[in-house]
């Protein structure tokens, strides 16, 4: 393939090709950024919470009316809960990863420490292991003995009385390896507030936390507290993934005969708060899909555009080239190289405004660096739509008959 | 001669159909994101109180011990404490102030055919009404004997008022909350400040709360809270704060109408931590900050990041687009050098063929415009189904319209120079001879 007679005739046209190749470089740029947030939203959609989502309903109720028995009430509601058919455990939880909000504290490694370590979201309430499916890698759940009522708790905090606060806990093992790199966590001791301790029992496999992923998506911990309705908890409750529907329609219906003075809510099952959290980051990929899309057939048909435009000036051109004996595949790949050539242009400049469009988003917008991988992908891409759109004109060239040459208009 | 140049425009427009359309709908595509996205970004950035917001401040202050600290990094505390609240309340060094925080309240209706249903409600002190400019529809806010009484007294937004006495005038009824009955005092006109500005615990784009109480009455019946807690030292958070604990739970805000004042009240703050930090209260050095409304939002970043990126996107695609009609016009154009060499030679100038041309690049934009709008139109509803807080809010204003047009017609003009100074350069002589 001759490409010195392509590159002659392209220096008669150079701002139509500049343009040509601006218009690429620019669609390779932004569908290279593009496709890369599209995978950083997926892959954070894909993040796991460490608990048997598709085997937990969750109903959150409020009182009415102020209610001082409500730690006896919940356990009436436990007790009710756990009677209805399908229901294999039944948890009361202050929040649920990806729940947004809950509490979350600052963990010390010692008592005099003035910088935390690390901030851990925190997870308590009735009978959590067991409801939500946490895997404990080492280490044992807590014992009845060892909760303590979060109202007395709270006193026992600001009092600064000690003996009233629980005095253990399980922690992540993402959280262990944190704290204790390559050591045991079991028997440890971490502090909170001002030098509180807490003796580290069980160690989770995962479990995700409840508020904000920044601080650590996977610093999580487990409290031996016991909640109410008042404190904002939730009726966590486990069963089969088919029997769904069905428990939390039995479990609301109960919930109502045994109090009807309550307000439900939150209802539905673990699957509807994974979904409501990541709906942001759904609702972008589908937009940032959409863009790419669009950039691509704008690009396309600017190609089929220009390459029409291109061969109906050159017709005659065409015409004596076929005359003087070139084939019409010689045509064909004439128009394919040249766009070949263009586009090659184009996805270099591209590249480099890829990687500065990139600096920029890193800048201002906590993204990671563009991996190196992206950069083919966006070349084939534009290479493929290129061609692809110059078919269609480069077709109709090479159809072009030798008579045109002799035909003075 | 505008005439005579549309007239030529449309004509030549109709002889190529597939590059006109190509063309339109490449600007309709460009404008038509672009706008969806601005007008986004535009109703999200907007200044809740317009006229007002410049001159009300939200004073910051830091309470906490040295757990943490980090000398000249640390932020001062996003909300104050009771005590702190009610000091700066009571000590009245601004023309108005108030302090406050929000809540859920379960609401029993009277009429029967209503369940008991829970409402957002705003516990704050007298001020909030005067302070934030607040329309009634109906009676009036509480004043100061109330807050300083506990009075179980209401003030409604009109939509709980629809809702639960079918808009007519409530004041005067009794309204029962959790266990406690009130008195509905005042109901707000229409009141809906874009962003939730004085309190950002609750969602930022959201209606605002249906139940306005005096703050001392709610702490009297005892009503939780909701927001934010920032607990240290050993203070515990939780729905019901302890008043003397060291947590940081409400907001207060004040209204400063000078820059002598708004100078005298940041060194009161200084003067007023400096204070607390003799008494033992304050362990840090004084760190305050005294905000308007839009820096308030500006620091809290406000606005998601997603509808930012959103916005360099469009523009990006914009910049393609128009990249891709600058190519397509130039094209057009050139072809046409043998037309425009023959009304070069009967003696237009190239002033002239100029004109004629950005006519044409005009009409494109025009009706790429339109596209572009309807595609804004489509854009926009296509957000408000999103699941964000702010969906509801994305409509197009006669701002934003104008605007669409604007950048349209802009933008095709701009693309259209280029290839039209460059079609002008034809040689009359040449392009007849060759044909």
């Amino acid at each position: 393939m001759d490409i010195l007679p392509i590159l002659s005739t392209l220096r008669r046209h150079k701002i139509t090709a500049w343009l040509l190749i601006m218009q690429i470089a620019l669609t390779c740029a932004i569908v290279c950024n593009a496709v890369f947030l599209i995978g950083q939203r997926l892959q954070r959609m894909d993040m796991p919470s460490g608990i048997d989502e598709h085997n937990l309903v969750q109903i959150k109720l409020a009182y009415i009316s102020n209610r001082p028995d409500a730690t006896a009430r919940a356990q009436t509601d436990l007790a009710a809960l756990r009677q209805i058919p399908g229901v294999q455990q039944v948890a009361l939880s202050i929040s649920l990863p990806f729940a947004m909000g809950g509490p979350n504290s600052d963990v010390m490694l010692d008592a005099r420490q003035k910088q935390r370590t690390l901030s851990a979201s925190n997870f308590f309430g009735q009978n959590l292991l067991p409801t939500l499916g946490l895997k404990l890698v080492e280490g044992r759940d807590f014992q009845p003995g060892e909760y303590v009522d979060l109202t007395t708790a709270t006193a026992a905090l600001q009092s600064g009385e000690l003996k009233g606060l629980p005095q253990t806990v399980i922690i992540t093992k993402a959280m262990a390896e944190r704290l204790w790199p390559g050591q045991g966590a079991l028997g440890k001791t971490i502090y909170f507030g001002q030098g509180v301790p807490f003796r580290v029992i069980g160690v989770l496999a995962g479990l995700t936390r409840s508020d904000s992923l920044r601080n650590g998506a996977d610093y999580s911990m487990v409290m031996p507290i016991s909640v109410d309705l008042t404190s904002g908890a939730r009726y966590v409750i486990r069963c089969a993934p088919q029997d769904r529907a069905q428990v939390l329609g039995a479990a609301l219906a109960k919930l109502k005969q045994i109090d009807p003075r309550r307000v439900v809510l939150q209802k539905g099952t673990y699957d509807d708060v994974r979904r409501a959290f990541f709906a942001n980051d759904r609702a972008m990929a589908g937009i940032l899909t959409g863009v790419v899309a669009a950039l691509l057939i704008v690009t396309a048909l600017g190609i089929v555009g220009l390459a029409s435009f291109w061969v109906a000036q050159r017709r005659r051109q065409i015409g004596v080239r076929r005359a003087l004996g070139a084939t019409r595949a010689n045509i064909l790949h004439y128009f394919q190289t040249e766009n070949f050539l263009l586009a090659t242009i184009g996805i270099v400049i591209g590249m480099a405004l890829a990687f500065g469009i990139n600096l920029f988003l890193m800048k201002h917008y906590e993204l990671p660096r563009l991996p190196a991988v992206y950069f083919p992908v966006g070349a084939i891409a534009l290479w493929m739509i290129g061609q692809l759109a110059v078919l269609g004109p480069a077709l109709r060239a090479a159809a072009v008959p030798p008579v045109v040459a002799t035909r003075s208009v | 001669m505008f005439a005579y140049y549309l007239d030529l425009a449309l004509r030549s427009l109709k002889r190529n159909r597939a590059l006109t359309v190509l063309m339109v709908l490449a600007i309709a595509l460009g404008i038509g994101a672009s706008m969806t996205t601005l007008t986004v970004l535009h109703v999200l950035s907007g200044d809740p109180l317009p006229g007002k917001s410049g001159q009300l401040y939200y004073p910051q202050i830091d309470p906490r011990d040295l757990t943490g600290y980090l000398p000249g990094k640390s932020e001062a505390e996003a909300q104050v404490s009771w005590i702190d609240g009610m000091n700066l309340l009571r000590a009245k060094r601004a023309d108005r102030q108030a302090l406050m925080t929000g809540g859920t309240v379960a609401v029993q209706p009277i009429r029967s055919t209503l369940d008991p249903f829970y409402e957002g409600a705003r516990y704050t002190t007298a001020d909030f009404f005067p302070m934030f400019d607040v329309p009634f529809l109906y009676g009036r806010g509480w004043g100061a004997s109330e807050d300083d009484s506990s009075a179980r007294v209401l003030v409604i937004s009109s939509q709980l008022n629809d809702k639960l006495f079918g808009s007519k005038d409530s004041t005067g009824q009794m309204l029962q909350l959790g266990d406690t009955s009130f008195r509905i005092i005042g109901v707000l006109g229409n009141w809906h400040p874009t962003p939730h500005f004085y309190d950002l615990n609750e969602t930022d784009y959201g209606e605002n709360e249906g139940v306005y109480m005096p703050l001392s009455t709610s702490q009297d019946v005892g009503y939780d809270h909701d927001g934010s807690v920032d607990c240290w030292g050993n203070g515990g958070g939780g729905k019901r704060v302890d008043h003397s604990a060291p947590c940081t739970w409400l907001q207060f805000w004040v209204q400063l109408d000078s820059p002598a004042q708004v100078a005298g009240y940041s060194s009161f703050l200084v003067h007023y931590s400096q204070e607390q930090k003799a008494l033992g209260r304050f362990q840090r050095p004084p760190n305050v900050q005294l905000r308007n409304v839009m820096q308030w939002l500006d620091y809290n970043m406000v606005v998601p990041d997603d509808v930012r990126l959103q916005n360099w996107l469009a523009l990006g695609f914009l910049v393609v687009c128009l990249v891709n009609t600058v190519g397509l016009m130039l094209a057009k154009f050139l072809r046409r050098s043998g037309e425009l060499g023959v009304r070069r030679a009967l003696g237009a100038s190239k002033r002239a063929l100029f004109a004629q041309l950005l006519v044409e690049s005009g009409v494109v934009g025009f009706a790429g415009g339109i596209g572009g709008l309807l595609l804004a139109l489509f854009g926009l509803w296509l957000v408000r189904r999103q699941p964000a807080s702010y969906a509801a809010l994305a409509h197009l204003d006669p701002t934003m319209l104008l605007m669409t047009f604007l950048l349209a017609i802009g933008a095709s003009l701009l693309a259209g120079l280029l290839p039209a100074w460059r079609a002008c350069q034809v040689t009359p002589a040449l392009q007849l001879k060759s044909t």
